[in-house]
């Protein structure tokens, strides 16, 4: 393996981590807060990339498995390093805190161990959002965007970095593809900024809104949620949240004017009709506690928009809804949003795929004979991919299963458990009783905390980059 | 620009490597899955599987943006439907690679109606190569620029040449010819020498010169030898065939040996000139018996890479003063350096190499300015001819005020029919074609030579 190509990959996201705590920076010295939390952490990154970048490798083969361990290793000390002003400042007290919040923010699942979120600098708060925004579209393939790391085989880290069952380039150049995801996601970001400004949002509060929705993340600056906001702003956010669950790819086909691609998209269909099957239903369990039809719609929108997407900002208590409501909402979060997007769950096309791969396995029980070839997005699906998302499933429901019973350690309740290790699996963020969207992780153990952290890194990265840089085997030499 | 790749062989591969490298836009189309994922997994490209002459495949890969086709699968037809397909759908320039020499001339009529910018065959291009090395048997390759006004030529200097132990720049006073050495290979390490470099034996010598001149200086340092009369080609591929007719048309006595009595009776027809034995051309007693030691040259074409090298390698061992052998995989070349084989030839990357060539010609029209480019010394120097525009920061200063790259020789100037070998005050003029030799890869244009 080749250790000194991975070094120099973790120096250059360091340098780009100082580079990005700039900005919190910029914020806290406009706000007239202290900045020597943030001023320590990006020197001491500062000084640390430029040691590891200092000789670059000769060497620098890189495959599929440097690929996939650096892209789960700079998660991790992405995350760690991210939770450096936290801990400086005393924002936040216990390191275990600190680091929960952060991979929190990266992996844009946005569940908080804050009690008292208003208390927080607003250059502290900004990090927190602003993390959510950069985890979203992807950190090394904004590193790739910008400064070329191993150019012929950066596929290995673009498809251990972005969410879905294959991966595929827009434009033939690596850089390419990632400059116009990044271009994309910054307009879409921009747009939804000045549409929040316009609805009478102080500027502050519209980018770290956007932050949460663009990346499918969730922290908020209220641990109250956003249901004091007008309807027109809760309007924009839900749309916007569907907006950023839908695949990339399809923007791109949006701008080449390829209107078909994106009509015949399979995925998009699925996703909007269960978005719109999931608020119908919600919206009648709940039209006797509401009252009113406008209000009704509104919230059933937002919190399925915002569950479906895994983003987890919320309008209302969902905990306390009727329990028909509860259960869809903790499906949704299983399901999650499109392939290629900034969402996290399951995902839609790797669901068909599991479905139309049953309905075939069926078929076959009855007409033994037949020959049947799995189709996605109108292409025939080969053997490998329908592999990965069998492994996938598999490894995700253990995941989840081992998960839950650490979790139990700490003796509470089982719906919040339960709901709170599917939460951080999907990305999603706030869970159902102890840790609803008015609650907070804040009373579960270290231990617990660490599970759940590790759980969120799992989900961003879809499971197979995490499970191999835990495993000793990939470490070892042979 | 955006180039499509049809087929991802070897060719295919080592285009689409050096293509992307040189940063154009590739999509690579192949029907193999595997082949393909492997190709998307090792370089910045995009891969579509699918048929190459499928008008669904080819509108996938944007067809109609694309500036050029290149079509090196393994079926001629398929590789000139795909053109054809390419050309009609918008693309701009076509290359197909055709191999059967039944085709050759109607695709010389055809050309135009087959939307075709260039076709290759590269067996046929092989062995022109191995006709020009065997044509000036001192050198281990040729290659020419300007119109074939200059060679560039590789030779390897024996334990008893006088070059040896000698400071290049004593060079021309000794000989009273100018002649440029502008690359040595020593132990697998490329060096763009200086005048104070001194040559030893066993050293790879490049040297570039007009070929009267080139004459001249062999000659003069003694290792111009006889020329070639009669060559024996072990195996009876279709290089050997296009070779054979080659050396047959200038006078030159073939042998050719192959096992397989049907393809003996074939070339037989095709070459009435041609000596063909049948029999196993790895065979001690037969190759004796056919007189081996006495041949001219000797030049292994089978199929197989182990066999072409073995008996090449025997072949030195009888004392042929020249012998070139065939290899497809050129990975492992390296280890062969030692082994006195000093000419192999591969048939894929003389096709990439001129594909690349074109692709990089036609750049030219988009900005670089490099008109032919040659690979030597496994690809790690590069010969490039420029057209000097009047624009250019090159001009009209003597060479030795220019503040050139470190690794970079301005190998000769060519002004009109006239071939000059620079010294200190020569200056690059307005129309200039000039060659330059480099270890510093993807120049795009003259300036770039500045520091």
């Amino acid at each position: 393996m080749n250790y000194r190509m991975m070094l120099y990959i973790m120096g250059r996201i360091m340098q780009v981590e100082a580079l990005l705590l700039l900005i919190p920076m910029l914020v806290a010295v406009f706000y007239q807060e202290s900045v020597t939390a943030f001023l320590a952490t990006i020197l001491l990154l500062a000084a640390m990339g430029t040691l590891m970048t200092l000789h670059p490798p000769k060497r620098r083969s890189f495959y599929a498995r440097e690929g996939f361990l650096s892209v789960a290793l700079s998660w991790v000390v992405l995350s760690f390093c991210g939770s450096l002003p936290f801990f400086f400042s005393g924002a936040i007290t216990s390191l275990a805190d600190c680091f929960f919040e952060t991979v929190s923010g990266f992996t844009t699942t946005g569940a908080s161990v804050l009690t008292n979120v208003e208390a927080m600098g607003k250059g502290l708060l900004f990090w927190r959002s602003f993390t959510h925004w950069i985890g979203g579209m992807g950190v090394l393939v904004f590193v790739m965007a910008v400064i070329p790391l191993a150019d012929d085989r950066s596929m290995h880290l673009m498809r251990a970095e972005v969410p879905g069952p294959t991966v595929g380039k827009l434009v033939p150049k690596v850089r390419q593809t990632a400059a116009i995801l990044y271009g994309i996601y910054l307009a879409m970001s921009a747009l939804q900024v000045i549409l929040l400004l316009c609805g009478g949002m102080p500027f502050y509060e519209s980018l770290v809104y956007t932050f949460g929705t663009a990346g499918t993340g969730g922290f908020a600056l209220t641990s109250q949620g956003l249901g004091s906001y007008s309807p027109y702003i809760q309007w924009v956010i839900t749309i916007f949240m569907v907006l950023f669950g839908i695949n990339f790819n399809l923007y791109y086909f949006v701008l080449l004017r390829r209107w078909k691609d994106v009509w015949k998209s399979e995925e998009l269909r699925w996703y909007l009709l269960i978005i719109l099957g999931a608020i119908v239903l919600i919206s009648v369990d709940i039209y006797p506690r509401v009252g009113h039809i406008h209000d009704t719609v509104r919230t059933a929108a937002f919190q399925v928009s915002s569950i479906m997407t895994t983003t987890g900002y919320a309008t209302a208590d969902f905990n306390l809804w009727p329990e028909f409501s509860r259960c869809i909402l903790v499906l949704l979060m299983f399901i999650g949003a499109c392939a290629g997007s900034t969402a996290g769950g399951i995902k839609i096309s790797r669901l068909i795929l599991l479905f139309r791969m049953a309905r075939r396995d069926i078929h076959r029980l009855l007409h033994p004979r037949s020959v049947q070839a799995l189709r996605l997005e109108h292409k025939n699906v080969d053997g490998e991919t329908i592999r990965g998302a069998i492994t996938f499933f598999i490894l995700y429901i253990v995941l989840l299963l081992v998960s839950i019973l650490l979790v139990s350690l700490n003796g509470y309740d089982f719906t919040s458990n339960t709901t709170a290790v599917i939460t951080c699996l999907n990305n999603v963020g706030p869970g159902l009783g102890m840790v609803g969207p008015m609650g907070s992780f804040a009373s579960y153990s270290w231990f617990s905390k660490l599970v759940l952290s590790l759980d969120m890194l799992f989900g961003r990265l879809e499971i197979f980059p995490m499970i191999l840089l835990l495993s000793p085997s990939t470490w070892r030499r042979k | 620009m955006r180039v499509i790749i049809v087929g991802d062989g070897k060719v295919g591969r080592t285009l689409a490597k050096q293509l992307s490298a040189e940063r154009h836009d590739i999509v690579v189309i192949d029907q193999r899955a595997h082949v393909l994922r492997d190709s998307i997994n090792t370089l910045d490209v995009i891969g579509i599987q699918g048929n190459g002459a499928s008008y669904d495949v080819l509108a996938q890969a944007d067809v109609a943006h694309a500036d050029l086709v290149i079509a090196v699968t393994s079926t001629d037809e398929l590789n000139i439907l795909c053109c054809m397909l390419a050309r009609k759908m918008g693309a701009r320039h076509t290359i197909a690679r055709v191999r059967n020499p039944e085709y050759a001339k109607p695709l010389f009529f055809l050309k135009e109606e087959l939307g075709l910018s260039m076709y290759i065959n590269p067996e046929r291009a092989a062995a022109m190569e191995i006709f020009r090395i065997l044509q000036f048997s001192v050198a281990s390759r040729v290659d020419t620029f300007a119109k074939g006004r200059v060679e560039l030529v590789e030779f390897k200097i024996a334990a008893d040449s006088p070059l040896c132990g000698r400071p290049l720049s004593s060079l021309s006073h000794l000989y009273g010819v100018k002649v440029l050495i502008c690359a040595v290979q020593r132990n697998g390490q490329v060096s763009i020498p200086d005048g104070d470099f001194v040559l030893q034996a066993g050293d790879k010598a490049h040297i570039t010169a007009g070929h009267n001149e080139l004459v001249r200086f062999f000659t003069a340092v003694g290792i111009l030898q006889q020329k070639i009369k009669n060559v024996m080609l072990i195996g009876g591929s279709r290089i050997a065939y296009y070779l054979a007719q080659q050396l047959a048309e200038s006078g030159i006595q073939v042998k050719i040996i192959d096992n397989d009595p049907q393809r003996c009776e074939h070339l037989c027809e095709i070459l009435p000139h041609a000596t063909i034995i049948q029999g196993d051309g790895t065979d001690e007693e037969l190759l004796q018996e056919e007189g081996m030691e006495n041949m001219d040259a000797f030049v292994t074409l089978t199929g197989m890479d182990e066999e072409n090298i073995i008996v090449s390698m025997y072949a030195v061992s009888k004392g042929i003063k020249k012998v070139i052998a065939k290899v497809d995989r050129l990975s492992f070349l390296d280890v062969l350096n030692n082994a006195n084989l000093d000419s192999l030839i591969s048939p894929k990357a003389i096709t990439a190499n001129h594909i690349i060539r074109y692709v990089r010609a036609m750049q030219n029209s988009l900005g670089s300015s490099v008109e032919t480019l040659y690979k030597l010394v496994h690809d790690e120097v590069e010969a490039l001819e420029f057209h000097a525009s009047a624009t250019s920061r090159v001009i009209g200063v003597p060479l030795k005020d220019l503040r050139l790259k470190a690794g970079l020789l301005v190998a000769c100037i060519i002004r009109g029919r006239k071939v000059m070998i620079p010294h200190g005050e020569s200056v690059i003029e307005a129309d200039d074609h000039v060659l330059i030799v480099t270890s510093n890869r993807q120049l795009q244009d003259l300036n770039d030579i500045l520091q």
